[in-house]
């Protein structure tokens, strides 16, 4: 559910009118729009805003990991759009057991190596990704270091 | 053929890898491989006070560190709420316009060296070493400035300094004409670049470019004008733009750029105002050093942000900013405690790096240097 007081941005007010389920919640903090999007959605919500409310740009999907809670993992991307200058937050939550969200390369192919360098640092898989594998780290890697249970001086004895 | 090219490659500015597959001349398919210089810096965050976290930002796109140190403050200090004094902003926006200068004198060098021009090296780098040297005057550092602070800057600005950046002023346009006259109407430059590197204007936008890239395929894109930070909106310059979309269209943008560039740094240097270069916010910026010897509160102020840091508001913001290279952002997450829940970095050089395939492929591998010359990546910038 959209919070009420976020009916007046037209962006807000557009996403939950496609698609009401597929919001979960939302703020404007910061002159910043977050919206918090139902991880199986994604791919429909991002298609809605590049292809009917000109969103045409991702500037950037990255992760956060809220370890020890649960869902433990944020997926959020950041979407621009260069007519309207705005720019706005997705967020999904994705579970810490077996994360995985569906990649929304499909709807931009940018996506591609933002989604490689999360599987990579974060461990997160995503669905329909057509080259999913290591970007920073080296392939025999073992571990996700940005999870905040990965030690970040020397190596656990 | 498979010819492996890097990551120990003259022309690849670092160390980037690229696969490339051959059909005689023709370059059938281009895999790009990174991460050479991946350094965990965003996982260093999180173990850094915020103001540690200004010394990181240096690192990460060493021809642009003023940049980052920018991008990085306001981030911080959009979560906090801080106001920062119009001197200050003024200063930010004349150094990170230096710091443009020296990303793209840089990239001029070592682009026209790529393609066969040496001379161009020097000559760039003979204006860099003066910029390089006002930097040293401002913050001790010729490279790792770490001159910018959540709150303002990082020590008053030198006495005379206004001497020594128009004195820069005074030659550096007729430089750009010297640059001009090696290179504008150079039949082999013209022919090494025009019509070279062609990407449309979708594939762009989809595969993630900015910057001066964009601008040279005919789009008016700008952060500096779009969302105006640091006072950008009171200064006049223009966002050139070509339409012809090739190697030769970045390089004029790019010109063009350090021009408009030094329209700004005059506008800074001539109405530069007075007053105070820090933030009054005895909470985050620390006490000038007469106070911390003379007054109690100071000095407590002063060991609580050295030993402790500062607490910042829960709360996340993006901070997007123009860097020489492109969009450049900070997404920064907090939890209320005196380190960073999460530092991301969006960096321009990782977004262009992605359409290396889509812009070499088909084309003879003897354009492929001087097409990914002309996304002026920097390698610690993509790897981060």
């Amino acid at each position: 559910m959209l919070p009420e007081n976020l009916r007046e941005r037209a962006v807000a007010a557009a996403v939950s009118d496609f698609d009401a389920d597929a919001v979960i919640t939302g703020k404007y903090d910061r002159d910043e729009l977050t919206l918090e999007i139902a991880a199986p959605k994604i791919v429909s919500v991002c298609g809605f805003l590049k292809y009917d409310q000109k969103f045409i740009r991702l500037s950037g999907v990255t992760a956060v990991d809220r370890y020890p809670a649960e869902p433990r993992f944020e997926v959020i991307y950041h979407v621009h759009s260069v007519d309207r200058k705005e720019r706005i937050r997705l967020k999904c939550r994705v579970s810490g057991v077996d994360p995985v969200i569906e990649s929304v390369f499909s709807v931009w192919r940018s996506a591609n190596w933002y989604e490689r360098e999360i599987f990579d640092l974060f461990g997160i898989q995503f669905l329909n990704h057509p080259d999913l594998r290591r970007i920073l780290m080296p392939d025999d890697w073992e571990g996700h270091p940005l999870r905040k249970d990965y030690p970040i001086y020397g190596t656990r004895v | 053929m498979v010819l492996n090219m890097g990551p120990q490659h003259p022309s690849t500015h670092g160390v980037l890898r690229l696969l490339i597959e051959l059909d005689g001349e023709t370059v059938v398919k281009c895999q790009p491989d990174i991460g050479y210089l991946h350094t965990g810096i965003e996982k260093e965050f999180e173990v850094k006070t915020y103001q540690q976290g200004v010394t990181l930002t240096d690192r990460v796109d060493y021809l642009a560190p003023l940049s980052n140190n920018l991008c990085y403050c306001l981030a911080a200090e959009k979560l906090l709420g801080l106001e920062i004094p119009p001197q200050a902003q003024w200063m930010r926006v004349m150094l990170t316009e230096f710091t443009r200068l020296n990303s793209h004198l840089v990239w001029l060098g070592t682009h026209a060296l790529d393609i066969g021009a040496m001379s161009v090296f020097l000559y760039c780098f003979r204006e860099r070493e003066e910029i390089l040297k006002i930097f040293e005057m401002f913050s001790g550092q010729r490279m790792m400035t770490s001159y910018f602070r959540i709150g303002g800057l990082a020590l008053e600005p030198p006495r005379g300094w206004q001497n020594r950046v128009k004195k820069f002023l005074e030659i550096f346009p007729s430089r750009i004409d010297e640059y001009e006259n090696l290179l504008t109407n150079n039949r082999i430059w013209i022919g090494r670049t025009r019509g070279i590197g062609f990407i449309s204007l979708e594939d762009m936008l989809d595969l993630g470019i900015t910057g001066p890239m964009l601008r040279a395929a005919g789009m008016k894109i700008d952060a500096r004008k779009d969302s105006p930070y640091s006072s950008y909106e009171k200064f006049d310059f223009e966002v050139p733009t070509r339409t012809e979309n090739d190697v030769y269209a970045r390089y004029q943008v790019r010109i063009e750029e350090m021009r408009q560039s030094v329209k700004i740094i005059r506008q800074a240097l001539e109405g530069m105002p007075a007053g105070p270069w820090k933030a009054d916010d005895q909470h985050v910026v620390l006490p000038d050093r007469e106070k911390m010897k003379t007054q109690m509160e100071a000095l407590i102020y002063h060991f609580k942000i050295v030993t402790e840091g500062f607490r910042v508001p829960e709360g996340e913001v993006y901070q997007v900013i123009e860097s020489p290279r492109g969009e450049l952002a900070y997404y920064m997450v907090s939890d209320g405690t005196t380190k960073p829940f999460r530092v991301h970095m969006r960096t321009p050089s990782f977004g262009n790096l992605q359409a290396t395939a889509k812009l070499v492929e088909g084309t003879l591998i003897a354009d492929v240097i001087a097409s990914i010359g002309s996304m002026d990546f920097v390698l610690g910038d993509t790897d981060r």
